[in-house]
């Protein structure tokens, strides 16, 4: 038996064109304008790892399954590969490495420090999305947002370990940290 | 991905009628779906029409209820104290699904669209009758644990994947559609299609027409709504079945009035339309409930992967209930809401 | 020489992760974030994989694919660059068209942007011939393999077992299964490759520079040292970045073929499924005769397991078995399959994690078969010297962490019927199971102590901390060796240029490097005295450690879990898990905490989501990405606690350390699966343990 492996379906058009659309955005990242010519299918995360040499937000799954890919977008916490970065154009984007002052000097975020004091990661891969979610998180619970744990829709949130945990699951580690996440964000939150 | 253009249109119309004549082109809302399946190849458009900036993203109360803007994300329709007041099953429903970050993206429109997760439409090596008609369903025999039980085809046994649509299903939503001829108004019960020989057909809207709203009347049943979705990860995860519940009770503690809606089961949001008239006028303690999921289920097909969710539906069912009811002791008066230990 | 035992001052100190400042900004620069060594920018490489699981590869058309813009390449069978050798067909990527599983490599794409890579592979069309395939372990015919793959024996046998157990007042005889699972580490398999001037440069998302560098460079035709493999942060492994895959060969090819232009390939998160590695499915025949008073008599461990045809896998889940408990009469065995599948690999804990599975699930049907309680079963069959060999053992304090762990959890508290307890609507009980893992010792590392200025020293190996928290404690390793503080001590590791070191897997890792430190720094010394000259260093090797011989050297450890079961809905969640271990000294209790922890979430994991579902009919896994494989997630996590005993064992490490790496998820899963009985009175014997089981 042979089968061709098509790569695409009949009703596509074989060829595609010689040209590939590209388009002119503007990103502030970490505080800084960005002005970017990119392919039309170009995702936020790319335009941020390939393009602006910013490789703080990890590539994990490249679809929407593992949070290690999460920036703060116009002030919440946002996915960046399911984003196509032409959708974002004028976007304010906050990455983990924008939370913190710079390099070797600066102070870290006190998000970013209660996760070296509470070891909430180990090999650090997911752990930008961590922190960057944890910020967003935060402001969402202050804010009064409920969660899918949250007993009373009507009542203030109180931001319980139960509740961390649901409205922290958006973001997996495999290497298991979530006692120290969980620690991290405690103190954080000013438990 | 296929290369592709991009336009963000200035109003809805305009959105429309640059879709409406291309057959190549999508609407692009929030995104978390549709780039998720450009990068699969599960879906190959040539050009993306952005809505997610048109200002259609307000909740409104109206004379009957609420409007919903497309545009509003589901983190916020969630919180919104109209809903959370009135429609707490909507919220519910929203607050089970994806995760924080997702929610913040996506978008009420773009939720009810949302193709299914069967892992074979999403893998473009193996066939899928719904991704390429005609070549074959491999769900069928395959792996099934996601698998409809209700209306499902020979050619598709794909499960929808939105815990909104079936809050909204529950709850009598209709949904504001825009086309080139101007606006209509689609129930929810009649958004979604069963699969049939078409299992590529998915909705009853026409390539163009956009979702502008969706609208839910304010009633007495609304506000007694909950929503329970079963899953084995207790977070981000789609539901294995999940049900949309609304309750009341007359002074002897019969069923008054009930809404029912199950997700997880079939290739749209399923109305448990059986299920809620064995459970009119009776007292819905455990063998009551379980006898109305088995009247739902008379025609049910269950295969060796998805025989457990006739226990799980009647399981979840009574859990919804048994929410809406504080407990299911018998207790007349039901109009509290009790969480369990979740 | 051979190292010393070494003081401990800094040892045992609790100390935060030296690079916790670049992990938590995302400045730490994993596999595919080194652009700023590159100087020119590099191309973009895509994978197109095979949609038959054994056949040919007729043609491959790459007419569309090179007409797409930014695609500069697409290398195939025929045009990739030769390898001096493809003996190992993992590794054989694009020598020939045959094609041994489903999603192997058939052909790579380069391309100046990761969308055009990525558009160019879905445009390469593959003629394949396919030609009839066996993906299903169920039925296959199995052989004896000459060994596991870590080289122990295939089959033992000790006593009359049939006969004992045919005599036997009490008898366990059930199937165990443990499903595939696959590592998925968060950084997907990458690596960034350069061929310039002859020399092959890799930042390589590994477990191990030198493993991959001795792999490579002889199939690559090169001499070791042309190969320089770099990992300075590696995103997880979990054995999957121990040995080399299909993967790092193909960008090692592109790198050759795109010569002077750096080259950057990731797997993609569904292509890590068939191309980095998995645990395979195991079946476990457990029999176990014992006397009233639960006392084992007779053992029979029976695995089955699969492998890949192209490539032999053998998990040693019966190992364990021959030492964990006492009975005169034992028979181990594994059986392999041979499949057209993608080949299985290392994965946390191989062997010992679904080996122990069954036997503690086992041990748990025991108890309640005799009615005596879990942890005094376990208690009752605690042997005098190691069952297997005969030898003694080093330090075995299973009984210790039994009783300590029953004490902080509370067991005695526990009903003895099961179905006993509902709180609310939830169905609520309690599980042990005990852990074990052996303490693994790798020789051949080395090590390099160079004097700085004012009393400062360099320290080099070329180790890998995957996460493990290996670039903190070889630190506090070294600063107790030479005798200084650790801020005076500059440790380099993650680079073939630095002294060999062994792969970071076994638990090995920070007693084999560690020892190689001890031995230099001591070595050093003896060489350069305490106040050496700026400059003047030594390396040393180190090749054993003494008191290793005739010794049964293993960890131990006991783990409790609460189970809750929702009566209407069957979902099972687990409020609480505690381990207590023995590990002899814990060199850095902050990452060795997380090490533990982290056994125990994965174990979590295993017990009640993981499971790769292959499709027999395709041959590959379908459920390929991180929402149909479900990893736990934060949600899942209850409230975590670990303790370990106070130890030093001075005969396994100069530090008197044994590894902790793998652990933590050893009878983990069996402890969850145990509770959740205790709760409902329904044992699940097939993992996972999801709520089908309970309705």
């Amino acid at each position: 038996m042979e089968h061709v492996a098509e790569h695409h379906p009949d009703h596509e058009s074989p060829h595609t064109s010689q040209h590939v659309p590209e388009q002119r955005i503007t990103l502030r990242i970490d505080g800084t304008d960005h002005e970017l010519t990119v392919d039309t299918r170009t995702t936020l995360l790319d335009a941020l790892r390939e393009r602006a040499g910013n490789t703080s937000p990890k590539k994990g799954c490249d679809h929407g399954q593992c949070g290690s890919c999460t920036v703060l977008l116009d002030g919440r916490r946002h996915l960046t590969c399911l984003a196509l970065a032409v959708a974002y154009d004028g976007a304010e984007i906050v990455t983990a490495a924008g939370l913190a002052g710079p390099a070797d000097e600066g102070d870290l975020h006190p998000v970013q420090q209660a996760f070296i004091t509470h070891d909430g990661f180990q090999c650090g891969y997911c752990t930008p999305g961590q922190v960057c979610s944890a910020v967003g998180m935060l402001e969402e619970a202050g804010r009064g947002a409920p969660s899918h744990v949250t007993a009373d829709l009507e009542a203030d949130v109180d931001l319980t370990d139960e509740e961390i945990r649901e409205r922290m699951s958006g973001n997996l580690c495999r290497c298991g940290a979530y006692a120290g996440i969980l620690g991290a964000i405690r103190e954080s939150a000013g438990r | 991905m296929r290369p592709l253009t991009y336009a963000a249109p200035a109003t809805a119309a305009e959105a429309v009628s640059a879709v409406r004549g291309d057959p190549q082109a999508r609407f692009l809302g929030g995104g978390t779906n549709l780039v998720d399946h450009l990068k699969l190849g599960v879906s190959t458009p040539g050009r993306l029409v952005d809505i997610s900036r048109l200002p259609l993203d307000t909740v409104e109360q109206t004379e009957a209820g609420v409007r919903i803007g497309t545009n509003v994300r589901n983190s916020d329709l969630a919180a919104h104290p109209l809903l959370r007041s009135g429609w707490p099953g909507i919220s519910r429903a929203l607050l089970a699904g994806a995760s924080g970050q997702i929610r913040n993206q996506a978008t009420t429109g773009g939720n009810l669209l949302q193709r299914t997760r069967c892992v074979y439409f999403q893998d473009v090596t193996t066939p899928c009758n719904k991704r390429e008609p005609g070549s074959g369903c491999s769900a069928l025999e395959g792996y099934g644990r996601y698998n409809a039980v209700l209306g499902a085809s020979e050619a598709c046994v794909a499960t929808h994947p939105s815990d909104l649509a079936v809050a909204l299903t529950a709850l009598d939503a209709v949904v504001v559609v825009l086309g080139s001829d101007g606006e209509r108004r689609v129930p929810m019960a009649d958004l979604h299609t069963l699969p049939g020989h078409h299992p590529e057909i998915e909705t009853t809207l026409s390539h163009g027409e956009l979702i502008t709203a969706v609208e839910l009347p304010a009633t007495p049943l609304a506000r007694r709504s909950t929503y329970v979705k079963t899953r084995d990860r207790a977070s981000y995860a789609f539901a294995l079945v999940s049900v949309a519940a609304a309750l009341t009770l007359d002074d002897d503690g019969a069923v008054a009035d009930i809404a029912l809606a199950w997700g997880g089961v079939a290739h749209k949001p399923w109305r448990a339309a059986r299920a809620e008239a064995a459970l009119r006028g009776r007292r819905p303690d455990e063998s009551a409930i379980a006898a109305a999921v088995e009247e739902e289920l008379r025609e049910a097909a269950f295969g060796p992967d998805t025989e457990y969710k006739r226990p799980l539906l009647r399981g979840a069912t009574t859990e919804a209930l048994s929410r809406l009811l504080g407990g299911l002791d018998g207790k007349p008066g039901g109009t509290s809401e009790q969480e369990g230990a979740r | 020489m051979t190292a010393n035992s070494v003081r401990a001052v800094a040892m045992g100190t609790a100390m935060e992760r030296v690079d916790g400042r670049e992990k938590v900004t995302g400045r730490a620069t994993y596999a595919m974030e080194n652009d700023a060594e590159l100087d020119r920018p590099p191309l973009h490489g895509w994978m197109v994989t095979s949609r038959t699981a054994k056949g040919r590869v007729l043609r491959v058309d790459a007419s569309d694919a090179l007409d797409h813009p930014g695609v500069v390449t697409v290398l195939d069978h025929t045009t990739a660059p030769r390898l001096a050798s493809t003996e190992d067909r993992e590794l054989a990527v694009l020598q020939d068209d045959r094609i041994g599983f489903r999603g192997q490599i058939v052909a790579l794409v380069l391309a100046e942007t990761p969308e055009s890579a990525r558009e160019g592979a879905r445009l390469v069309r593959v003629h394949e011939q396919a030609e009839p395939f066996s993906a299903t372990l169920e039925g296959a015919e199995t052989y004896r393999p000459d060994s596991s793959s870590v080289g122990s024996e295939t089959d033992t046998e000790q006593g009359e077992v049939d006969a004992a157990l045919a005599a036997a007042p009490v008898r366990i005889d059930h199937t165990y299964t443990t499903p595939h699972e696959h590592n998925n580490p968060l950084e997907p398999h990458a690596a960034t490759a350069l061929w310039r001037d002859g020399t092959l440069t890799m930042w390589d998302s590994t477990q191990g520079v030198h493993r991959v560098a001795a792999t490579l460079a002889p199939m690559l035709g090169i001499e070791p040292e042309r190969l320089r493999v770099r990992a300075p942060y590696v995103g997880g492994g979990f054995g999957s970045k121990g040995p080399p895959h299909g993967p790092e060969v193909a960008v090692a090819l592109a790198a050759m073929w795109a010569e002077g232009r750096p080259v950057k390939l990731a797997v993609t998160r569904q292509q890590m499924f068939p191309l980095t590695g998995y645990r395979t499915q195991t079946v476990s025949d457990l029999r176990i005769g014992a006397e009233p008073d639960g006392r084992i008599i007779a053992l029979e461990h029976a695995v089955t397991v699969q492998t890949s045809a192209i490539k032999e896998f053998v998990e040693h889940a019966a190992v364990p078995a021959r030492m964990m408990y006492a009975g005169e009469h034992r028979r181990t065995s594994h059986r392999v399959a041979s499949l057209d599948v993608p080949v299985p690999s290392w994965m946390r804990a191989p062997g010992e994690m679904p080996g122990m599975h069954a036997l503690e699930v086992a041990m748990d049907e025991l108890a309640v078969a005799v009615g005596v309680d879990p942890v005094e079963l376990r208690v009752r069959n605690e042997p005098e010297v190691d069952p297997g060999s005969g030898n003694p053992f080093s330090n075995r304090r299973l009984v210790d962490c039994l009783y300590r762990g029953a004490e902080l959890f509370g067991w005695a508290d526990r009903p003895v019927a099961p179905r006993a307890t509902l709180d609310g609507d939830w169905w609520v009980g309690t599980g042990v199971a005990s852990a074990t893992y052996p303490a693994n010792f790798f020789p051949g590392n080395a090590a390099r102590v160079t004097a700085l200025e004012r009393g400062r020293y360099a320290v080099a190996i070329g180790a890998v901390d995957i996460g493990t928290g290996a670039r903190t404690a070889l630190l506090q390793i070294a600063a107790d060796a030479l005798g200084v503080g650790v801020a005076e001590v500059d440790l380099a590791i993650g680079d073939t240029d630095l002294p060999f070191a062994t792969v970071a897997g076994g638990s090995s890792g920070t007693g084999s490097w560690g020892t190689a430190i001890t031995q230099a720094a001591q070595q050093f010394r003896a060489d350069h005295g305490e106040a050496p000259d700026p400059g003047v260093q030594t390396t040393s090797t180190a090749q054993s450690y003494p008191d290793t011989e005739h010794l049964a050297m293993h960890s131990y450890g006991a783990v409790f879990t609460e189970a809750r079961v929702h009566r209407w809905t069957g979902e099972v969640r687990v409020p609480r898990m505690l381990g207590v271990y023995s590990v002899g000294r814990v060199i850095n209790p902050t990452t060795a905490r997380s090490q533990f922890l982290g056994g125990l979430v994965m174990g979590l994991s295993a017990a009640l989501f993981e499971e790769s579902v292959r499709d027999p009919r395709f041959g590959h896994f379908v459920t390929q990405d991180l929402a149909t494989y479900h990893v736990a997630s934060h949600a899942d996590i209850g409230d975590l606690r670990v303790e370990w005993l106070d130890d030093v064992d001075e005969r396994a490490t100069p530090m008197g350390s044994r590894g902790i790496g793998e652990i933590g998820i050893v009878g983990t899963s069996a402890a969850v699966v145990n509770a959740a009985y205790h709760a409902t009175g329904v044992r699940v014997r097939n993992l996972p343990a999801t709520s089908d089981a309970f309705l």
